[in-house]
């Protein structure tokens, strides 16, 4: 039963070495590691949720960017076919234009003739008109004489300068 | 691997026969058991032949007669007398110093001698301290690093104590609690580890010692009444209880301070009774070696064989042990002052 009987001898031997081992590991021993390993802790939470924002931070860029990639394509499409648009466009209506102009370019050409030869002709005629006074005048003074010659040759004339006009 | 056996074998029977004619007398196990289990005087090493290999230790007794004395445990030894002390033989003071007085009585003096436990107790001490203070001191250095070998593996093992059992027991203010339960678990895990190796420094039966462990539950005792809430004492004193349970008789009052008591003395049993006992089965285990030499030395040896085997396996037991109980010890401090932290419940409403 000895066993069972607290010495006071010992107790007071575990009192000073547990105490003397708590004043010393509770005041420079674990809360100086249990400190420093939650602070580690904590900043390699800390660590872990700022690569996860960053992470997702960078995905939500790439979908972005993404979208302004296909966006912008699709722009270019558009434009593409926009372009093609007016450019047949304004080949179409080029094509009509030069083919208006062309006409009427043609048509006053013609028009120009017309007058250019109208004019010719009144000129022509009235040239005419003034050789076959001359004409006229030169026979008068010439062959008054021989009248039935003389009116034989002014038909002639007359109806060669008719033959002229027409 | 073959002839290794063989050899071992062989010497095994040698050492039998040796012993069988040396060890003649009867062998007293009872005697041999306990005197390992019991606190001593003088740190008995060894024995070689007839001389005694033993550390002596300094005696240190208050006598209302002599007052202080201080002498060293081998001035008492084989029963020889210093001035009036001298280790008693009766049954009431059986092995402790004891001063003869002028009518002839033992009479026990205040006996604050250094003994075996209590210097294996200093030694076990200034071993932790060391260990915590080197790994304390690595973190000081590099603050951010991750430890690794030694200081790793402490780390790992402070901070299981501190998560897994601290942290959970007490609750939001275990941060007031953690270093005093870090301080028992490592006490009684490094004491209990240095009583299971068998070698000087360690070997002494120090956490198997119900003075030992009555400092220990004192001090949990302490850390859960003195920081105890209001709403704790009020529990004990006047619990949420119908009215004739505390008046006239207070019943329930009674029994919880009963508890208060309880719970403490629990604890020191507990961590007593399982390295005394982890203790007593490896002492037996070897003794039996020494019995059976009287069997002849086939018995013996077979026995001897045995008595190896089976206490290879109990100290792989103790060691578990060790963990287990200082574990257990923390876990129940822990939940102890958990209790004691209680806030006041919130009214329900029906």
């Amino acid at each position: 039963m000895s066993l069972l009987i607290p010495d006071a001898g010992l107790l007071f031997w575990m009192v000073i070495s547990f105490s003397l081992v708590f004043l010393i590991l509770a005041k420079y021993g674990f809360p100086v590691i249990v400190n420093i390993v939650e602070e580690r802790r904590a900043s390699i939470q800390k660590s872990l949720d700022d690569a996860r924002t960053a992470n997702d931070l960078l995905a939500n860029f790439k979908a972005e960017s993404d979208s302004i990639i296909s966006s912008a394509r699709e722009e270019h499409k558009k434009i593409l076919h926009e372009a093609d648009l007016i450019k047949e466009t304004i080949i179409n209506s080029a094509i009509k234009e030069a083919k208006e102009l062309t006409s009427r370019q043609i048509e006053e050409a013609r028009k120009e003739m017309e007058k250019e030869r109208n004019a010719s002709l009144l000129k022509i005629r009235s040239q005419i008109a003034m050789l076959s006074v001359d004409v006229a005048e030169k026979i008068v003074r010439a062959e008054l004489n021989n009248t039935p010659a003389q009116m034989d040759l002014i038909n002639r004339f007359l109806e060669e300068s008719s033959e002229i006009r027409s | 691997m073959k002839r290794k056996i063989k050899i071992l074998v062989s010497l095994l029977f040698l050492m039998v026969y040796g012993r069988s004619t040396i060890l003649a007398e009867e062998i007293d196990v009872k005697q041999i058991v306990f005197s390992h289990l019991r606190d001593s005087y003088g740190w008995h090493i060894a024995t070689w032949g007839d001389t005694h290999v033993t550390v002596p230790l300094p005696v240190i007794v208050f006598s209302k007669t002599t007052g202080l004395n201080i002498f060293l445990s081998s001035e008492l030894e084989n029963g020889k007398t210093y001035k009036y002390f001298r280790i008693s033989r009766e049954e009431r003071h059986l092995d402790k110093v004891v001063e003869i007085n002028s009518a002839g009585n033992e009479v026990r003096p205040i006996d604050l001698s250094l003994t075996k436990n209590a210097l294996a107790l200093l030694l076990n001490s200034i071993i932790l301290i060391l260990i915590i203070l080197h790994v304390a001191k690595w973190y000081k250095k590099k603050p951010v690093d991750a430890p690794r070998g030694f200081t790793g593996a402490m780390e790992i093992f402070i901070m299981d104590i501190n998560d897994n059992i601290i942290k959970s027991c007490i609750g939001k203010d275990y941060l007031k609690y953690s270093p005093y339960l870090l301080t028992a678990f490592f006490f009684i895990f490094t004491n209990n580890i240095m009583g299971i190796i068998p070698l000087f420094p360690g070997g002494a039966n120090t956490t198997g010692n119900i003075a030992v462990t009555m400092g220990l539950a004192l001090c949990t005792f302490l850390a859960v009444n003195i920081f105890g809430t209001k709403e704790y004492w009020k529990e004990i004193l006047w619990p949420d209880v119908p009215l004739w349970m505390k008046v006239p008789l207070p019943l329930l009052p009674v029994i919880e301070i009963f508890a208060l008591f309880t719970k403490p003395f629990a604890l020191m049993i507990r961590l007593f009774a399982n390295i005394m006992a982890g203790h007593a089965i490896i002492l037996g285990l070897t003794s039996l070696i020494f019995v059976t030499v009287a069997m002849g030395p086939a018995v013996n040896s077979g026995m001897t064989l045995l008595s190896v085997i089976l206490s290879v396996f109990m100290i792989f037991v103790e060691i578990l042990v060790a963990y287990i109980q200082a574990y257990v010890f923390t876990m129940l401090s822990a939940v102890f002052i958990g209790l004691s932290r209680v806030e006041k419940h919130k009214q329900e409403v029906y």
